[in-house]
């Protein structure tokens, strides 16, 4: 009897390693310099965590006898920073096709959900949230509708563990600008690509559109309309059209951000988003006008155009917060999603105030995904999910000490610290083994 | 005078004008700043003063005569120009894949300096590039050291006359994917890699003998025959000399230590390996040879080769002896490799200057030029780059850029338009969205276009 105890306290010891348990415990983080984003900061103060929620805040806060204490003297807690566009846990080796899960063969696959192939032991995974990154957008990419982003945390077993509330069908908006600069088609080319993706776009909502009216009609009398086909991809994007789905469109160019805008406002899309943005600048007034919130970045780009100032890819993102828009910032990286504070950094260095800097990847994104009930800010009842520094996130010599996703408080260490403790001083050093 | 003797004098005149082609060169009196000058410490309430293009002091008070240009830099830091190790910026081609072994090409041919990423990289402090063959071939091509002296329009005007000459090699997945997988040709595997390099080396080996022999020959035989030149196996031969220097892309700790055992057995002990992401496994080996490395702060996992890796790379090769810079490969990344430096420096505890020196005199040192640059040192060539916060800061802008004691970049002067050319059959302006892997130049190496190979697979 014992020993089928034992076993099973073993087994259950392995699969949630001390470090990770979450329990009814009360841990306490105090002295803390708490950043709250939404309430001001608290210069010295008391966070107390329960059940994965935070329980309380402030500077006089009785702490329970029996609560694990995490004296934080001289150091800062902020909302764990979310990255508004990665491809985290669906590319683990960016060019072995064998390991890339975040394209599909068809160019209209809106159905198809990122969150299927999360795989939550991607080795970038906690590489990126010992750098306070906890949350991230997931995005699937290729073709115009490649599928359905998901807002992950990146702590968990299974995708759903790290599902963070939010999915959104993603719209690469057709493109009159260069894929980079080895995309030798002539101007012509371009136009008439450009062309048809739009021709292929419109006539692919005007059958999701067919289809929704056709669903909606059976739906409240289906006794005399007809049932309609079973098509998936219209499936998806009936629920954008019904405003029960939110639509992220990509689009960088200035040009096609205003034709996204006009089409967006034919098709009367309720729930939307931009993502990219990369000359959000040149039409900033029309965007603010519009409210459509925008998934800015990577900010460390280069300018679009020869003719652009050099600076203008990091003075993109403080130029649209001052003309208006609602921004979040993504770093459009995987492997290096941990320098989305560094892309906050420059984005302050170049004009965006450094609190909305720091807005643009806590409370904002959180908003914008409407997951603010949860995230995006260190108050009572929100997740606990939060970092703790030492000095300024953006600032690079500045050291992360520990995070939390959730109550769990994560290991900080990741394939990079490990390999620097094992080699920093190699054992055997040079000539052992036998050999000369 | 005889017509003979006419065009000799007329072409050696040619010869001359070309030969006696003068660099612009600068004085400048750098007021009252925070000098950073890597080699000695940080100065403050400095003045940095450059004659002709050279520093000529570095002390408090200085005094230049009148007509010095003066900038007040109370308040701002003043370091080194950056050198960037490893870059493509500035040439029309980067890779001439069609073999395994092209060491007879150049891309000091393909110099261009129209390229906007030249004053874009200014703008970052960067002042000199390693501008490098691509990794397509195991023996690619020769670099060309180049100072970005933007809106000189002589190619021979951006080289970096006296630097030492080098040339590429390249290890792993790209000359075995693009020969191998793309050709059917060796090398198809790291195996093949090895034998390539043997095989050219040894080829190099007889002809340098062969040549020996002839002029030995010569000497009591004015009818010796020479043997024929080669001009691939000639610069083969100049590596052997130790007349240029090699920088290898290599990734895997495996493929060095093989490139290192072929170097030894060859006799060549100088050798710089790019990208080395797996360098910090065979730290002790390096530190032994005494190669250096010039590394990545932080990109991996873009490929297999790449996937065990660690952003800790340049700190373990650094506190293992091992001389280490911190390179772009990049149009994008080269704008900030002082934020790259600092990055270098979160990752492993390294002091300021070690930080610093991985963006200025150990690049400078790798590249046979680290008596010139990459250090603010009397007698050094006057290459600065001017910040309003200490560079290391992620808020620090660069404010102002000389090369040769001349301000090439002024942040507060420039226009927005710095370009020196308008292409008149391109739109007005063409808009060009640049992805990370667009900006990840060595993925683009060879035949194969990453971005077509991985949307097709």
């Amino acid at each position: 009897m014992m020993s089928i105890f034992y076993s099973l306290l073993i087994a259950v010891t392995l699969l949630f390693p001390p470090s990770l348990e979450k329990t009814d415990t009360v841990t306490a983080l105090t002295n803390a310099r708490i950043v709250t984003v939404t309430q001001g900061t608290i210069e010295s103060g008391t966070i107390l965590i329960q059940d994965g929620k935070i329980i309380q805040i402030g500077m006089n806060v009785d702490i329970p006898e029996d609560a694990r204490v995490i004296d934080l003297a001289g150091l800062s807690v902020y909302p764990g920073m979310i990255d508004s566009g990665t491809q985290m846990g669906l590319i683990e080796v960016g060019s072995l096709p064998e390991t890339r899960d975040a394209s599909e063969l068809c160019d209209l696959s809106p159905q198809m959900k990122a969150l299927t192939a999360v795989n939550p032991n991607g080795v970038a995974i906690p590489v990126t949230r010992v750098s306070g990154v906890t949350t991230v957008l997931t995005v699937p990419s290729g073709g115009m509708l490649p599928g359905q982003a998901a807002l992950i945390n990146l702590h968990g077993y299974t995708p759903q563990q790290m599902f963070a509330g939010f999915e959104g069908v993603i719209l690469r908006f057709p493109a009159t600008g260069r894929r980079g600069r080895f995309d030798s088609r002539s101007e012509e080319e371009v136009k008439k690509a450009a062309d048809e993706a739009m021709k292929k776009l419109n006539d692919t909502w005007d059958s999701a559109e067919l289809h929704n009216r056709i669903d909606s009609t059976y739906q409240t009398r289906p006794e005399d309309g007809r049932k309609p086909e079973y098509v998936p991809s219209m499936e998806a994007l009936r629920d954008v059209i019904r405003g029960e789905q939110t639509l992220i469109i990509q689009v960088n160019a200035a040009n096609d951000i205003l034709a996204a805008i006009e089409w967006v406002q034919a098709r009367d899309i309720d729930r939307v988003l931009f993502s990219g943005l990369a000359e959000g600048w040149r039409v900033a007034d029309k965007i603010a006008e519009t409210g459509i919130p925008c998934l800015v970045g990577p900010v460390l780009s280069i300018p679009t155009r020869q003719s652009d100032r050099f600076d203008k890819a990091y003075k993109n993102a403080g130029l649209m917060h001052a003309a208006g828009v609602k921004i979040a910032l993504r770093s459009d990286d995987t492997a290096n999603a941990r320098n989305l504070p560094y892309h906050a950094g420059f984005a302050t260095a170049y004009g965006l105030p450094i609190e909305e800097a720091l807005r643009a990847v806590t409370i904002n994104p959180a908003e914008i995904f409407g997951v603010s009930d949860r995230l995006g800010s260190l108050e009572v009842g929100k997740e606990a999910t939060f970092f703790v520094s030492d000095g300024d996130p953006f600032e690079t010599a500045t050291t992360i000490h520990h995070v939390f996703i959730a109550g769990y408080e994560i290991p900080m260490e990741s394939r990079h610290t490990r390999l620097y403790e094992e080699f920093l001083q190699r054992s055997p050093g040079l000539h052992k083994h036998g050999q000369d | 005078m005889k017509l003979k003797t006419f065009f000799l004098v007329a072409l050696l005149s040619v010869a001359i004008n070309s030969a006696a082609q003068e660099i612009p060169t600068g004085d400048l009196l750098v007021r009252n700043a925070t000098v950073l000058t890597i080699t000695n410490g940080t100065l403050e309430n400095t003045d940095v003063l450059i004659q002709d293009g050279i520093i000529t002091a570095v002390g408090e008070q200085l005094s230049a005569s009148q007509d010095v240009p003066v900038i007040d830099a109370t308040g701002m830091y003043v370091m080194p120009g950056i050198i960037d190790a490893h870059s493509h910026i500035g040439i029309s081609n980067v890779n001439e894949s069609s073999a395994p072994v092209t060491a007879q090409v150049s891309v000091g041919d393909v110099l261009n300096p129209y390229s906007i990423a030249i004053y874009r990289a200014l703008a970052g402090g960067v002042t000199s590039s390693h501008v490098m063959h691509g990794s397509a071939n195991v023996i690619g091509g020769q670099n060309e050291t180049i100072k970005h002296r933007w809106g000189l329009l002589d190619p021979d005007e951006l080289r970096m006359a006296g630097a030492p000459r080098t040339i590429k090699f390249a290890l792993g997945e790209n000359p075995t994917r693009v020969h191998g997988r793309g050709n059917n040709k060796r090398p198809a595997s790291r195996m093949g890699v090895e034998y390539v390099l043997r095989e050219t080396f040894a080829k190099a080996q007889r002809y340098q003998e062969a040549w020996a022999q002839y002029e030995e020959n010569a000497k009591t035989n004015p009818r010796a025959i020479p043997p024929a030149y080669n001009s691939q196996l000639e610069v083969m031969a100049n590596i052997l000399s130790g007349d240029i220097l090699i920088h290898c892309h290599s990734y895997r700790a495996d493929e060095i230590l093989m490139l290192l055992g072929v170097l030894e057995d060859f006799g060549v002990d100088q050798i710089t390996l790019q990208h080395v992401n797996e360098g910090f496994k065979i730290a002790p080996e390096l530190a032994e040879f005494g190669a250096t490395a010039s590394v990545f702060a932080d990109w991996w996992g873009y490929k297999f080769e790449v996937y065990y890796s660690t952003a800790y790379n340049a700190a373990i090769l650094t506190r293992n002896g091992v001389l280490t810079s911190i390179n772009s490969d990049s149009g994008e990344l080269n704008r900030h490799l002082y934020h790259e430096a600092a990055k270098s420096q979160k990752y492993g505890d390294l002091s300021d200057d070690e930080a610093l020196a991985l963006i200025t005199i150990n690049p400078a040192i790798q590249l046979g030029i680290g008596d010139r640059i990459g250090s603010i040192e009397v007698g050094k060539e006057g290459d600065l780059a001017i910040f309003d916060r200490h560079p290391l800061s992620v808020y620090a802008i660069n404010q102002k850029t000389v090369v040769d004691g001349i301000v090439y970049f002024d942040v507060e002067t420039d226009t927005d338009d710095m370009r020196l050319i308008v292409d008149p059959e391109s739109t007005v302006d063409t808009v060009v969205l640049h992805s990370h892997d667009d900006t990840h130049q060595c993925l683009y190496e060879g035949s194969l276009d990453l971005y077509d190979f991985l949307e097709s697979n």
